[in-house]
């Protein structure tokens, strides 16, 4: 099928080309220019954070290697954590996919607050301004976890900055989910019934749900430990009768959250994704959905199996541990209903699908080693330790940072109106895939062995493992440089597309690509259910050109 | 080669040896079976041999047997977990007795032989040991991976730990909580010896005297003995037979005279006032170190059983009784 | 003539309203309940950041009571008081004042919101003088603090989590007396209408919650140690 006649011509009015030059991008209030700006400030920070990594697993590569001193090597893993926790995986999707498509997903013009979503980016590069002062003013060197009372009265690097730097990039958070909240609630168009919206803006829901009742116990963390020592008053203190352990349980009560808020997003793009490459509804739109919220309820009363062996009650843990199983039950309850959609679906194996296929597949190991991690007799003797790392990564990276590529792929022709090249795409997939796991596969083994986690110097017989591990770290950094390489290509290069590349259901490839800067010339009435693939070409439009698989 | 897997050298790795094993068998089919029936679907239902999907969206069985089973399934992992770390916080009664203290960058342990050793710590196999453990600064954690036993160590709070090594070796010892600079450099080595050779090694160490005898130095260096007579004429309340047994505080309920009330008492006495005395005891902060509190609290709890005692002045020859203290 | 006037007053508001209405809702009365929900997420926010000190409150009171007791017994329970009756009254007129804008009543809504600036004024100043007294009495939890009585730090601790809390109250008063400066500077020239004035009821719901958190904080801090007064 040929494009449309209109997209000859370069001029037709669209987000991009609406206005030209940096006031119209630095004080925009346009959602989907808001999310431009944020997939900039994301991208930067995180290869900041990939900087960090490097640098760890070139120190790890001998046991007692000095590429860098000790105290250097905990400042990296320190800030590795923290941007690509703070800086990077929280605000992903949700400020990047999720502002670019919820608008355009439930039929609206834009967010419920567009200055408020302007306000949020300006806090988020505050904050990541503050952050990277800490960096150029020696550094953060206490764990990303800040534990007292070493943080508050045993280090001399910049916490007091560092500390504040998450404080005020929370707040970030909390006003972005706070407009999405309001926007999902009172800004749908007609007919568009919460029973008829795609996964992602559940996802996105219940992620601001979390953001919203979690961030500010990071807050008081972060401003607990700042007061402590900036006026050297002793709330953790163990000589004024302070509790280390009442830290942990602030700091963690958000910190856990914290991992669904992660998640989740990634887990709502994966349902669009795999519904449109199956040419299927999702297998139990409402399992689904009820999943999404029972993860986001469950993620709150589970934290202190952070704390299994830092001195609570064995009766607290009895209680964390059980209720850990249960926060598992949904999680497992979404991979298999997508794997039962692609059950007698009509599949294809572009780009995003792969990296919907990695992030099952991955995400399915990260859970279960998490299922490992909630038996106490199990978590004993592998918490701290590498075990830990490697479940998380397998879930933060194998299923987080997959799933953000994904989305990516999947959503570039409506956020920029041009293809990338399928085939780098496909080879970038796989790059990362390989990389990934000899990264992070071995940390398990090594966990198990007796290798703590930031460990500077660690015990010869580990080193061939991470030597591995190293050697995976080098093939996944190419992964994730090639994907910015031909997405910048593509701006130029790739070839334009129409409304819906895809044939995919949902109102936002109902718009053009790029959409214009209001969406919807009218409000759309909504008649239809979601993933409405049974009234849909059963055929991929892009697909069924031969230039595509060539470019 | 390198080794995949850590020699189990205690009671317990064994069990978790074989929880983990469980683990990774029934998680490790799932997941292949989750991936083999991706496979066969990409191949399968792949658009150029399978041009139309068929729009299968729910079956409330399947799901709800995909619900309830993995459920029954976590509640197995649960409570294996769980079983074993209920006996892992469980020391048994006759464990061996050895204290720990942490402080940056250093193990420091106390046999109650008086033997003291930095980064070391010797066992015997076969045996219960029990550590009591302290940190002089941050939080560290005390881990042996191939005993699979973990136990954080805390300022301001003794924690426990327990084990029973059962095979001789040398094995490692590992700080893992994050404690700064030197926290990979926070290892030590645990040696478990069979008992002649324990024996020996106990009684090499020299003429340092035992632990608690340590500690009844200190109790009358520091003047502990002026007030807390072993008659009913002192200001504080007498310490024999004290330990373990509960204590009535002036505010009308009641404690459990352990390690921790211990320590709470001699560095915040006004905290805690016994029933029947008055506030009048100075509190010890920062005259006593985490290691002479332990002696200190060896000491006292040595005051439970009269046949541990060691000879002192205005000492009856028998104690009045191995109950509550005396109230004035 | 007055017909003309009163269509001339009708076409004014209505010229408020259309203004008022941004381009991305359908109507204003969208907009308000989206203004009005989005006030109550953030709310919910803050709930959590005052309900986390206040589990350090807990957690700590729990485990020193006697402390805590002789603690309070050093608040200045005149002026807590006086001040929990000057939140109060402030927020009555701040009820007062939302009252008024949706009746439309200009002059009543400026001198209300007027009075509750006024009397949260009044608050803040009540209270410095309060840390200025404890600052003179040695009860800054700081190397200076100083306690004659038995467990000192645990009396410590209560004084820290005094300070915490009411200095971060504290910080919220002073951020409702800004907004309500603004809502006063606004609503003198006429901005808010009776389908139009969501930042008067925002801010009132804003200013409600800073005065319910003083509620809490008022036993937990100053009637602990006064029970038998």
């Amino acid at each position: 099928m040929a494009t449309s006649p209109q997209l000859e011509t370069v001029e037709s009015a669209d987000y991009l080309n609406a206005e030209y030059g940096v006031k119209s991008w630095l004080l925009t209030t346009d959602h989907k220019r808001i999310a431009i700006l944020y997939l900039a400030s994301i991208t930067f920070m995180f290869f900041i954070g990939a900087l960090f990594a490097l640098v760890i697993r070139l120190e790890l590569l001998v046991p007692d290697g000095t590429l860098v001193q000790a105290d250097t090597y905990n400042k990296m893993f320190t800030m590795h954590g923290l941007v690509m926790i703070f800086f990077f995986l929280i605000p992903s999707i949700p400020t990047v996919l999720g502002n670019f498509l919820i608008p355009l997903m439930i039929g609206a013009k834009d967010v419920a607050f567009p200055k408020l979503n302007l306000m949020s980016w300006y806090i988020f590069i505050v904050g990541a301004g503050m952050f990277i002062y800490t960096i150029l003013t020696g550094g953060l060197d206490t764990g990303w976890t800040f534990y007292t009372p070493l943080s508050t009265s045993f280090v001399s690097s910049s916490v007091v900055i560092g500390a504040l730097s998450i404080f005020v990039v929370g707040f970030s958070s909390i006003l972005t989910s706070l407009n999405f909240i309001v926007t999902v609630h009172k800004l749908r168009a007609p007919g568009m019934t919460w029973g008829r919206l795609p996964l992602f803006v559940w996802a996105s829901y219940a992620t601001s749900v979390i953001i919203v009742l979690g961030t500010p116990l990071i807050a008081i963390s972060m401003a607990l430990v700042a007061l402590e020592r900036i006026f050297g008053i002793g709330f953790f203190d163990p000589l004024l009768g302070g509790d280390p352990l009442l830290f942990q349980h602030l700091f963690w009560f958000y910190s856990h959250p914290a991992v669904y808020v992660m998640i989740l997003p990634g887990m709502g793009i994966i349902s669009e994704i795999i519904t449109c490459f199956s040419r299927k509804g999702v297998f139990g739109y409402w399992s689904m959905a009820l999943a999404i919220l029972a993860i986001a309820v469950f993620g709150f009363l589970v934290w202190a199996h952070h704390m299994f062996v830092a001195g609570i009650s064995v009766y607290s843990a009895l209680v964390f541990s059980f209720l850990s199983y249960f926060v598992a039950v949904p999680s497992a309850i979404k991979v298999f209903n997508w794997t039962a959609t692609m059950y007698r679906g009509s599949l294809y194996l572009t780009t995003p699908m792969l990296y919907a296929l990695a992030f099952i597949g991955l995400f399915t190991i990260g859970g279960m080693t998490g299922l490992f991690l909630a038996s106490l007799g199990f978590d004993v003797h592998v918490t701290d330790s590498y075990f830990v790392v490697a479940h998380f990564h397998y879930i933060m990276v194998g299923g987080m940072v997959t799933a953000f590529l994904g989305g990516m792929h999947f959503y570039w022709p409506k956020i920029s109106g041009r293809m990338y090249p399928e085939s780098w795409g496909q080879v970038a997939a796989a790059v990362i895939f390989i990389g990934f796991n000899l990264t992070f596969f071995p940390q398990f083994i090594l966990g198990y062995l007796g290798m703590n986690r930031r460990y500077w110097h660690y015990a010869p017989q580990f080193q061939v493992l991470n030597v591995l591990s190293t050697a995976g770290a080098s093939i996944l950094g190419i992964g994730y440089l090639l994907p910015l390489g031909y997405f910048a290509w593509s701006l130029r290069y790739g070839r334009r597309v129409g409304d819906n590349p895809w044939t995919a259901a949902g109102l936002e490839w109902k718009t053009p690509s790029p959409p214009p800067t209001h969406n919807f010339p009218e409000t759309p009435v909504v008649t239809w259910e979601a993933y409405n693939y049974a009234e849909l070409p059963k055929d991929i439009e892009i697909l069924r050109e031969e230039t595509f698989a060539g470019d | 080669m390198f080794p995949l897997w850590p020699i189990s050298a205690s009671t317990m790795a064994r069990q978790v040896d074989g929880l983990y094993i469980f683990l990774i068998v029934v998680t490790g089919t799932v997941t292949l079976f989750i991936c083999a029936v991706m496979l066969i679907f990409i191949f399968r239902y792949r658009h150029s041999k399978h041009p139309v999907a068929e729009q299968v969206t729910g079956s409330l069985p399947l799901e709800l047997t995909w619900i309830v089973v993995p459920l029954g399934v976590f509640m197995i992992f649960f409570i294996w977990g769980a079983n074993i770390y209920v006996a892992e916080a469980t020391p048994p009664k006759d464990s061996l007795q050895i204290y720990v203290v942490a402080k940056q960058w250093m193990w420091k342990t106390q046999h109650e032989n008086g033997e003291r050793e930095i980064n070391t710590l010797h066992v015997p196999v076969d045996r219960d040991v029990r550590l009591t453990m302290i940190s002089q600064d941050v939080i560290h954690s005390f881990w042996v991976p191939e005993f699979r036993i973990k136990a954080d160590v805390l300022p301001g709070r003794y924690t426990t730990l327990w084990f029973r090594a059962n095979r001789t070796g040398t094995f490692h010892l590992f700080c893992s909580e994050f404690c700064g600079t030197q926290h990979s450099g926070m290892i030590g080595k645990v040696v478990v010896l069979d008992g002649a050779k324990y024996q020996e090694w106990l009684t090499n160490g020299g003429e340092m005297g035992s632990f608690a005898a340590t500690g009844q130095k200190l109790f009358q260096e520091l003047g502990c003995a002026n007030c807390h007579r072993f008659d009913t004429q002192g200001r504080g309340p007498n310490l024999v037979g004290v330990y373990g047994k509960p204590v009535l505080l002036s505010r009308g309920t009641s404690v459990i005279a352990d390690d921790a009330y211990i320590r709470q008492h001699i560095l915040n006495p006004g905290f805690q006032v016994v029933a029947g005395f008055k506030p009048i005891m100075p509190s010890f902060q920062g005259i006593v170190t985490e290691d002479q509190m332990l002696s200190l609290v060896a000491y006292i709890k040595s005051l439970a059983t009269p046949q541990q005692r060691e000879p002192v002045s205005n000492r009856p020859p028998v104690p009045k009784s191995a109950g509550a203290p005396e109230v004035q | 003539m007055p017909e003309i006037s009163q269509s001339a007053a009708l076409s004014f508001r209505e010229a408020i309203d259309r203004h008022s209405l941004h381009e991305h809702f359908a109507d204003l009365p969208q907009q308000r309940e989206a203004a009005k929900l989005g006030m109550w997420v953030f709310l919910a926010t803050e709930v959590m950041f005052f309900g986390g000190m206040i589990l350090g409150y807990i957690a700590y009171r729990n485990a020193y009571p006697a402390a805590f007791q002789a603690g309070s017994v050093h608040m200045l329970f005149v002026a807590g008081t006086l001040n929990t009756a000057l939140l109060i009254t402030a927020s009555l007129f701040v009820a007062l004042a939302v009252h008024a804008a949706r009746e439309g009543r200009r002059k009543a809504l400026v001198w209300c919101l007027a009075i509750s600036m006024f009397l949260g004024v009044c608050f803040l100043g009540v209270k410095g003088y309060e840390y200025y007294q404890h600052y003179l009495d040695h009860k800054v939890p700081t190397r200076t603090f100083q306690w004659d009585g038995p467990d000192p730090r645990h009396a410590e601790m209560f004084f820290v989590l005094y300070f915490f809390l009411t200095g971060f109250h504290a910080l919220h008063m002073i951020i409702g007396v800004s907004i309500l400066a603004f809502i006063i500077y606004f609503a003198q020239r006429g901005r808010y209408t009776p389908e139009y004035h969501n930042p008067v009821e925002n801010a009132a719901l804003y200013w409600h919650f800073v005065d319910i958190v003083w509620i809490f904080l008022y036993p937990m801090l100053y009637l602990v140690g006064h029970t038998h007064v």
